[in-house]
């Protein structure tokens, strides 16, 4: 009698998401990822091994128990999962989103480590659980706990003040944020666009922080109507968090980067989201729709740019990046979808004038080849000239080379330290400032980074606040 | 919120209103301007601030209909509110006793000039206002000036009021009569403000300019008003909205002014068929 092998248990491959096709999804701005089914949702949570050192965990910035929520999506029990997320994330539905996962909680997956396999769709799931939960809403809210009498100012209503005024209300502390433009959320609202990350979401988790308690200023600009020092001594919070964002475009310096229909993709993606320049003339926003449209850089926001472009009618929507595609700073999704569209790429390729026409609108780059030289600060290696040039025709150019800091509030604290570039000097592990009683966190911080960052930078400064207010 | 207090005509094109917004009427100083919404679906634009009252928490803007937005606003009345009002913005006209202060303003110039020539007033200036338009239906706020002024000269450029001429030859003629200017404002259509600094250049005397660039946040954060002085690209939300008027390419000014033509007649074409557009003054209109 042969020994009855036990059958293998079939292996479960990691679940795609369902998307929209790329040929449609380049010309409307309807969301690109569909989101998980609830069949493709379990399937996917039961390739989770629910390790005993989970340490999916340790690469979360706000380090959401991932093993538990995600045993909890294979019990079926999706509204405790939701829960379990919002214990450590108040924006899950935008997390799931925006996150690079791959960088983070699904780069240390076990599943992925050893070697040949994939690891859990971590982000997917939290995806699908936090909009489950959106949808079952049964308007249960965790109880709050009896007011502190304390009350804390926040400046900006971007991912970093939005996550610390959700951590602080769940403890009893009042919180008020002040917003500059007429909607809340800032680069989820302004920046980040509606095929990435649906405003109605961005909405729903405000209104969701509302219905908590948490109020809310627009057209609020602090450095203008009033200053952080009148928030602390005239309205007496007994503290300020302040998340402004990396709000200050960089230019190219070369010339012709004032001619019209240069933009830098904040105004660009501006004008087409929080604006929605998409829809015009139903909004009164207008926005270059350009046939040829070159954007410059290699990060999420160049690709969000091209790809806006498109969406705007290009006819031909081109990245024109100075290194090559393995050292672009943008996701490889965004970079794969931007390419499914159609978006072209130009590497190794540097902008050295933008050419104009008599009436002053853009009609071509001169461009430079360059080859790659030795690494730079950054790890990356060098782009050097070859002196090799030729022109790009295009009526209009995206210029996505990052953020300086946004000089409004630095300018007008006192003693509040900034340093060379402009950003806010703050403890990273705490938010504090130089300035007793303020914190602050996010992009004004650091410089530009990403959501999920800034969602931790908010979360860290809360749990160091609530540590000042003897507040556990 | 910033519901529309008073509203009315100060000329053919030209309205004037006064809306309710205590904290903007405190916070804001001498040169600073706002941003507003109209309705739920409309753009930002900035306006500059023509008065104030902080007692009765209300700012008066004064603005010039030639888009949809301004339009719209014209037909706008009181008990209605404006979507969203943002302010103040920019930084406040840098105010002291420079000694004899120039202040021209040109057409709906004069709207942000006056709390700019009141400060300088106020600052112990001997204030010489000159107010001009193209014809005497369009001067405004004559009186206010009048009131804030120790000499006011005015102009129409077809002579049915005042001075026959342009502003700048009225600037030429004070130089020419030998009073010692310390200081020139200019506000009003880019044109205008050229021409006042090629004659401010000539006389050497220092003159400030208020830009009015296209904006869209008027926080630094978009670059949308890109203004290139003394050669470097300004913000002029941010960096502005006064500059040195010797360092202003104008000529780049006016043609970022114009980017949005095309776009900006197939709104007001739109804006014109619906039943809040027939009522306002479109030329061509209903």
């Amino acid at each position: 009698m042969t020994e009855e092998q036990k059958p293998k248990k079939p292996k479960v491959p990691r679940q795609k998401m369902p998307e929209q096709n790329a040929i449609e999804r380049a010309h409307n701005f309807y969301e690109v990822a569909l989101g998980y089914t609830n069949d493709l949702a379990l399937l996917e949570a039961s390739r989770c091994l629910h390790c005993k050192k989970p340490f999916c965990m340790k690469g979360c910035p706000v380090e959401v128990d991932i093993p538990d929520f995600v045993e909890m999506v294979k019990a079926g029990d999706l509204m405790s999962a939701a829960w379990k997320i919002k214990e450590k994330n108040s924006l899950p539905r935008i997390a799931g989103r925006v996150c690079p996962q791959e960088t983070q909680c699904e780069a240390l997956c076990v599943l992925g480590k050893k070697g040949k396999g994939e690891p859990c769709a971590i982000g997917r799931l939290e995806r699908f659980v936090a909009d489950w939960a959106a949808e079952h809403d049964e308007g249960k809210r965790p109880a709050l706990p009896k007011p502190t009498g304390m009350k804390v100012g926040v400046v900006g209503s971007g991912p970093a003040g939005l996550t610390l005024a959700g951590a602080l209300i769940k403890k009893g502390i009042a919180v008020t944020v002040y917003e500059a433009l007429h909607e809340l959320g800032g680069v989820l609202v302004y920046g980040i666009p509606e095929f990435r990350l649906p405003k109605a979401i961005v909405r729903a988790e405000v209104d969701e922080l509302r219905k908590l308690g948490v109020e809310f200023k627009t057209n609020w600009v602090v450095g203008q109507i009033e200053t952080v020092d009148d928030l602390l001594e005239k309205k007496k919070y007994d503290a300020v968090f302040i998340g402004t964002g990396a709000g200050a475009p960089l230019f190219l310096r070369i010339p012709g980067e004032n001619l019209n229909g240069v933009y830098s993709a904040n105004e660009f993606l501006t004008r087409s989201n929080l604006m929605k320049a998409y829809a015009f003339p139903e909004h009164d926003t207008p926005i270059a729709k350009g046939r040829r449209v070159v954007t410059f850089g290699g990060g999420n926001v160049a690709m969000d740019s091209a790809r806006t472009a498109l969406r705007l009618g290009a006819e031909k929507s081109m990245i024109v990046y100075r290194r090559t595609k393995a050292e672009m700073p943008a996701r490889s999704e965004e970079v794969h979808h931007a390419e499914e569209e159609g978006v072209e790429f130009h590497f190794l390729t540097a902008p050295l004038e933008i050419l104009g026409n008599d009436a002053g609108w853009s009609v071509g780059i001169k461009c430079e080849k360059m080859q790659l030289g030795e690494p730079d600060q950054s790890g990356r290696r060098r782009p050097l000239p070859t002196g090799e040039t030729s022109v790009i025709e295009c009526d209009t150019a995206i210029v996505a080379i990052g953020n300086g800091a946004n000089p409004l509030v630095p300018r007008t604290t006192k003693n509040l330290e900034t340093n060379k570039w402009g950003n806010i000097v703050a403890d990273l592990e705490t938010g504090k400032t130089t300035k007793d009683r303020v914190w602050a966190g996010g992009d004004i911080v650091t410089g530009a980074a990403t959501v999920i960052l800034a969602m931790g930078a908010g979360r860290k400064a809360a749990l160091s606040m609530l540590q000042k207010f003897g507040v556990s | 919120m910033f519901e529309i207090l008073e509203i009315g005509r100060l000329g053919p094109g030209v309205n004037r209103a006064v809306i309710s917004a205590p904290d903007i009427a405190r916070a804001h100083r001498p040169g600073q301007f706002i941003i507003l919404r109209a309705h739920e679906n409309g753009e930002r634009i900035p306006l500059t601030v023509a008065d104030k009252d902080v007692d009765k928490g209300t700012i008066t803007l004064v603005w010039q209909e030639v888009g949809t937005t301004t339009y719209y606003l014209g037909t706008m009345c009181p008990g209605d509110r404006l979507q969203d009002l943002c302010g103040p913005l920019g930084k406040p006209t840098h105010l002291e006793k420079f000694g004899t202060v120039v202040g021209i303003g040109g057409g709906i110039g004069v709207a942000p000039l006056h709390p700019i020539t009141k400060g300088m007033y106020d600052a112990g200036n001997h204030v010489i206002s000159i107010v001009g338009a193209r014809t005497e239906g369009l001067l405004i706020m004559t009186d206010d000036m009048k009131k804030i002024s120790h000499e006011l000269l005015i102009s129409t450029d077809d002579g049915s009021f005042g001075i026959h001429g342009f502003v700048t030859q009225v600037l030429q003629s004070i130089i020419d009569r030998g009073t010692k200017i310390d200081l020139c404002v200019a506000i009003g259509p880019v044109p205008m403000m050229r021409a006042v600094v090629n004659v401010s250049r000539a006389a050497n005397i220092p003159t400030v300019v208020s830009l009015n660039p296209i904006m869209v946040d008027g926080t630094g954060m978009c670059g949308a008003c890109r203004v290139e002085v003394a050669g470097k690209t300004m913000f002029g939300c941010v960096d502005g909205p006064e500059f040195n008027g010797f360092d202003v390419d104008f000529d780049l000014l006016m043609k970022r002014l114009a980017m949005y033509k095309g776009p900006e007649l197939i709104s007001l074409n739109k804006f014109r068929d619906t039943e809040r557009g027939c009522k306002c003054t479109i030329p061509g209109g209903a």
